[in-house]
């Protein structure tokens, strides 16, 4: 069956279908009906993966324009199929929790909601793409639903936010529009197919050049340390959903594609960049936290303890090690779960308050415990409390990075006393104290929003405890993007007993 | 023996720039443009004499057929503008700026 | 002799010991998640698992004692966490039950009393579900038989001593002290981070029965390493120097919480971690093990003095938690020799110091939650039960003869002095200003004058309270005696951390022991000269600069605000200033410099057609131009 095909013809009609219903209520319900079908869906297609079976699975292969030897070709591996798993569990979710998002402007509510499933189907294509034409279609296309959600629904600055988020990534995938007609035209295959480029780049010179054009490309989506001035922007102006979606999985492409374009298809040129790349990850980690502690909008110091969390990503990708790869990649899924509930609880109170501002907070935990007790558990995710899901990603990327490159590792986990202050110093500040006068009478979650926030910490309890079902799936597919680096794990000074 | 011929187009093509350039009113902004298309069809009929074909020729009356087409838009449009703005004054049409 | 090897084993209690961790779990989950429906039995149920989990440690503890002494660390395995990296799994050996019978019955004492203690507020549930999930986090700290399951309930215990001393959060105090708490313990957490990667790079595991065999192959500079780290993480959590800050601010919570988290148990886990990872990082004789010694003695130094110039009933106790871990410390920084007594006094402070704590806690029931012991005095005819309960306590910490405290105390002075005579001072010195601090708060809350507020009308507590500090009381009386004589523990601990070839033979009146006894008698006979005898002053006087030098924490939170909050707020602000000026600031420059050219650049479109025409003609002559010079070339 093809599945991945269904997958986003199923959103795409959906966003058909809800654009032309007239009755928001009605909109938003068959909204929530598609992305419910495609994370039914999405789950049966995961539910068939073996994952110690081929690489790519539930491959199609098209041709799209044969003359330049680009297909649509789609298929996923262990990395791409939870990043899958990722997206499909948010849509629901953001949808669910953005009942009343778009009711504010004069904007329409079903365009909303339209694109929200147009983003679905794009974010399913880009990380099922494995034509690598395909993959920058998805990868330019994916900006134009979020683009019009930040500059159409956002908060004041939205023109501002949304311009500077879409050139920014334009610039990048420009660049890396650049590297990858060079690629097509230097490996000489007349074809676009990932598999038939792997290893077809053998100048160190010219990987490096085609390297840097991706990485630029991915490191301003992640972002990377400094080119992440964007994100806080984008993030605090986007209505809550989108800042989700934007932070939760778009962001998640850039990482994504170091993992699997910049690392398999240049090994060289990878290896080449690690020390830099590491460098720049570890301040970014720093960076990243030192300036979320000192934010005083609540939007604003998400986006930074996600900047900071992208370092963690990028780091883990690069210290090429098992576990630190494995670790990277469930890093991007818990970092979805946990920013997902964070910025989701943060849009809550947000609407109740009409406020981002942290110092208009307090005591909110009198009036609204549950809220408060969500928040705090959200929080505690992203400082990576032990027993909640971050912390095994985020203990698997400085594991296989001390591995190999020990001093950064070290000064990356002083982030893990950094997040303590930010998250425990802003929940102190809105949660604790005296209730603030402009906070009194703000009513808890209701139901719908408790159900927004159910699956999410559930998720993020369970995997905490078990993350072998993630782990087993992710475990061959970084194995073998690995191999194809050609490195292998530094073994253990002391394997056996008394040597 | 057709050099005195393209002087007289060169000349009534510098005749019509200028026109172009320096006057105001748009009916004479107009037949300049036309002298200019005139003079590049008396350079072409020359020059079809010159080799001896008819290319020149058979381009000379796509010309002509533009310029009719440009007649009718074009005087179309300074009609238009004057039962609007009361003025043939293509310095006075400057609103299409920046 | 060396610890034993850790041997697998399913079935029986043993085999079911997670459910030790499971019950206090579901408790948590069921009065958290519950919400207000839990409010009328939640505390019931509260009680119930941890009394349940209680049993089940008796029950495996009877059933270790069926094995022989070396077969007595059995290894459970429970599922794969994280593959390649660790499992889930429990180590239950001497050492683990020890705690775990010791956290399960204290805490499940405490829980009985704080039904009492906690009747009048309205949150009551909330806070036996944070009992229950503090309990279900210190045993998985002490049972797992991982360093990663061990430091998930190192931080689980954080976590719920975090939400525990934020309990009344909406006195900023208590959030920043419950802030402050995690944050520092997250330094030491930091350590103990490290530590682990060191150790699955260097082993390929982070599993004890695969590190602990393997270490003697590492180098000399990775055990330091190793033990150094670890140490630092055992810092944090049992509040040793430099890390002590955060513990007399907790005492913010509400006191059951003192007495079970910040003085019977969490704060104890730092021993833990050196006694249990003793063997392999902290050899005798080793770097690592001398700094273990040194950061003891002088938090026990450090915890005595502060204790003394305290007025807060808490926190003079706090201080004394402080003091009597240090004590701890030194004795696991001695090695195998030190390990059974550190054990030991661990065992006997959980009780005499949790009856301590619960009966403060009776005291401030009593008097309206007031915590200044020179509003006290005179209490002990209103409160007698409180009173003996308490004396036996204050009895068993300044060591008493036959009293708990006497013998577990006396124990690590003896040893410390075998191994250096200026440890061993120092903590005789200890003992000594211990004698009068507590002293002091005997005599300032019990004794004296009536020195209450107005509206102060102190009664004794309810039996519920009571009664726990009555069980806790004869622990405190009998436990010491018991564990040492005879060296019981040592030998029943042997096979988990190791123990001397050589017992010690314990000496009633030794010259170290007179010696010690000598100068607690001295100090509390200052402390009835001071605060018995004459009237004690409702203000605190102002004092010499050692007094002030005391009461502020020896300026641990001066130094701490001096090298890390405020250059770290000037980072924060220089960063945030960077962030928006510096890298912002190029990007939004050069989108004004490209906005700003093209502002000028579409100058050009004037409007007029002769001007475009003019262009154009420029254009046709400069083309014309080039390519007539082109041509010509």
């Amino acid at each position: 069956m093809p599945w991945l095909s269904i997958l986003m013809g199923v959103s795409v009609l959906g966003a058909l279908g809800v654009a032309f219903i007239k009755d928001d209520r009605l909109a938003k319900q068959a909204t929530l009906v598609v992305s419910l079908v495609v994370l039914a869906l999405t789950v049966a297609m995961a539910v068939q993966f073996s994952p110690n079976g081929d690489r790519f699975q539930f491959a199609e292969t098209y041709d799209w324009i044969p003359a330049f030897g680009v297909h649509y070709a789609v298929a996923v591996d262990g990395v791409a199929l939870v990043l899958i798993l990722l997206s499909a569990v948010l849509v629901p979710i953001v949808v669910l929790a953005s009942w009343h998002e778009a009711e504010a402007g004069k904007r329409s509510v079903r365009t909303y909601f339209a694109l929200l499933l147009v983003l679905e189907a794009m974010m399913i294509g880009v990380f099922a793409a494995t034509d690598v034409f395909l993959f920058y279609v998805f990868f330019e296309a994916m900006l134009i639903p979020m683009y019009f959600m930040i500059g159409s629904y956002g908060g004041a600055q939205r023109s501002y936010a949304a311009v500077k988020f879409l050139l920014y990534s334009l610039f990048g995938g420009l660049l890396m529009l650049v590297a990858v007609i060079a690629l097509y035209t230097v490996a000489g295959k007349n074809s676009f197919l990932f598999t038939d480029l792997l290893g077809a780049i053998k100048d160190p010179t010219t990987q490096k050049w085609l390297f840097l054009g991706f990485f630029i490309a991915f490191a301003i989506k992640a972002p990377l340390w400094p080119f992440h001035t964007w994100l806080p922007d984008a993030a605090a102006q986007a209505p809550a959903g989108a800042a989700v979606l934007l932070v939760g999985v778009l962001d998640k492409v850039g990482t994504y594609g170091m993992l699997r374009f910049c690392l398999e298809l240049f090994p060289e040129a990878s290896k080449w960049a690690t020390p830099v790349v590491i460098a720049l990850a570890v301040i970014g980690i720093v960076y990243g936290a030192i300036v979320a502690i000192g934010q005083t909008d609540i939007k604003r110091l998400i986006a930074y303890t996600s900047i900071s969390h992208f370092g963690f990503i990028a780091m883990g990708v690069f210290a090429m090690t098992t576990n630190a790869a494995s670790g990277a990649t469930l890093y991007m899924v818990n970092h979805g779960f946990s920013t997902g509930a964070l910025f989701l609880i943060a849009g809550f109170l947000i609407y109740r308050r009409g406020s981002q501002f942290i110092d208009d907070y307090g005591g909110v935990q009198k009036v609204a415990p549950i809220l408060a007790g969500t928040f705090l558990v959200a929080g505690l995710s992203s400082l990576s409390l032990p027993g909640l899901s971050p912390f095994v990603s985020e203990f698997l990327v400085l594991t296989g990075t001390f591995q190999r490159y020990a001093v950064p590792a070290v000064i990356a986990a002083t982030g893990v006393i950094l997040a303590a202050v930010y998250i425990l110093w802003m929940y102190q500040r809105t949660m604790n104290g005296p209730t603030a006068e402009a906070v009194q009478g703000m009513k808890d979650l209701n139901h719908r929003e408790r159900w927004v926030l159910i699956p999410l910490i559930a998720l993020i309890i369970g995997l905490g405890f078990f993350p072998k079902p993630m782990l087993d799936v992710i475990n061959p597919a970084v194995k073998e993007t690995l191999t194809n680096v050609s490195v292998t794990d530094p073994a253990p000074a002391i394997a056996k007993e008394g040597q | 023996m057709t050099t005195h011929y393209l002087v007289l187009s060169a000349l009534l093509f510098a005749i019509g720039g200028i026109g172009v350039l320096v006057r105001r009113n748009a009916i004479v902004v107009f037949m300049c443009v036309e002298l200019m298309l005139n003079a590049c069809n008396l350079a072409f009929v020359t020059f079809a004499r010159q080799h001896g074909n008819i290319e020149g020729q058979v381009i000379a009356f796509f010309v002509m057929i533009v310029a009719a087409a440009e007649v009718v838009v074009g005087l179309a449009i300074i009609v238009t503008i004057f039962r609007t703005r009361r003025s043939a004054s293509v310095d006075d049409a400057s609103l299409l700026k920046y | 002799m060396e610890p034993a090897e850790i041997i697998s084993h399913t079935g029986g209690v043993i085999g079911a010991g997670w459910l030790l961790i499971a019950l206090p779990l579901l408790g948590a989950a069921v009065l958290l998640l519950g919400g207000r429906r839990t409010d009328k039995w939640g505390h019931f149920l509260g009680v119930a698992l941890a009394v349940a989990s209680f049993v089940v440690a008796v029950l495996a503890f009877v059933q270790l004692l069926g094995f022989a002494p070396g077969e007595r660390r059995r290894g459970v395995a429970l599922y794969e966490f994280i593959p390649g990296v660790a499992n889930m799994g429990l180590l239950i050996d001497p050492l683990s039950i020890s705690f775990a019978l010791l956290i399960t019955g204290v805490g499940s004492l405490i829980h009985i009393y704080s039904i009492g203690y906690m009747s009048h507020d309205t949150d009551r549930r909330r806070f036996f579900g944070y009992l229950n999930l503090f309990v279900a986090a210190m045993l998985l700290l002490v049972l797992a038989d991982n360093y990663v399951a061990l430091f998930i309930g190192w931080e689980g215990v954080g976590l719920a001593s975090y939400l525990l001393i934020g309990f009344w959060q909406y006195k900023p105090s208590a959030a920043t002290a419950a802030k402050k708490a995690f944050v520092v313990n997250r330094v030491g957490d930091f350590g103990l981070l490290i530590a682990i990667f060191i150790m699955f790079s260097t082993f390929g595991s982070v599993a004890f029965a695969d590190v602990f065999p393997k270490a003697g192959g590492a180098s000399a500079g990775t055990l330091t390493a190793i033990g150094l780290l670890l140490l630092l993480g055992a810092c944090g959590k049992s509040a040793q120097l430099p890390l002590q800050s955060w513990l007399l601010d907790a005492m913010e919570g509400p006191t059951p919480v003192s007495a079970l988290i910040h003085a019977a148990t969490m704060v104890t886990a730092g021993v833990y971690l050196v006694v249990r990872s003793g063997a392999a990082f902290f050899p005798a004789d080793s770097t690592a093990s001398l700094v273990v010694t040194i950061v003891g003695v002088a938090t026990l130094l450090a915890g005595a003095i502060i204790g003394t110039a305290k007025d807060d009933i808490k926190k003079a106790l706090a201080g004394s938690t402080m003091s009597q871990i240090g004590y701890m410390m030194l004795a696991a920084g001695l090695g195998v020799a030190g390990y059974a007594f550190a054990i030991a006094h661990l065992i006997t402070h959980g009780f005499f110091k949790a009856n301590l704590f619960l009966g403060a806690g009776s005291v401030m029931h009593g008097m309206n939650d007031e915590v200044d012991m020179r509003k006290y005095g005179g209490l002990r005819s209103l409160m007698p039960i409180t009173f003996v309960t308490f004396l036996i306590g204050y009895l068993a910490i300044i060591g008493f003869p036959l009293l708990s405290g006497y013998f577990t105390k006396d124990g690590i002075i003896e040893t410390a002095m075998e191994h250096s005579a200026i440890l061993g001072w120092l903590a005789v010195i200890g003992a000594g200003i211990t004698g009068f601090y507590m002293s002091r708060l005997v005599f300032m809350t019990f004794f004296g004058e009536r020195r209450w507020a107005a509206d102060a009308h102190p009664h004794e507590s309810p039996s519920v309270m009571t009664w726990p500090l009555i069980v806790l009381s004869i622990g405190s009386i009998g436990l010491g005696g018991y564990l040492i004589l005879s060296n019981r523990l040592m030998v029943f601990l042997g096979p988990a951390v190791g123990q001397p070839e050589e017992l010690p033979a314990f000496h009633f009146f030794s010259p170290v022991g007179l010696a010690t006894l000598a100068l607690v008698a001295l100090g509390a006979a200052y402390a009835w000269l001071k605060y018995g005898r004459a009237e004690v002053p409702a203000v605190a006087p102002r004092g010499s600069f050692l007094t002030t030098f005391a009461r502020r924490d020896l300026y641990g939170d001066a130094l701490n605000e001096a090298l890390f909050m405020r250059p770290g707020q000037w980072l924060t602000r220089l960063a945030v200033f960077f962030d928006n000026r510096g890298i912002d600031g190029v990007v939004n420059g050069l989108a004004a410099g490209i906005g700003g050219t093209s502002g000028r650049l579409r100058r050009i479109q004037t409007g007029y057609v002769r001007s475009y025409a003019l262009s154009i003609f420029i254009g046709a002559a400069v083309l014309a131009g080039a390519w007539f010079v082109v041509g010509t070339l």
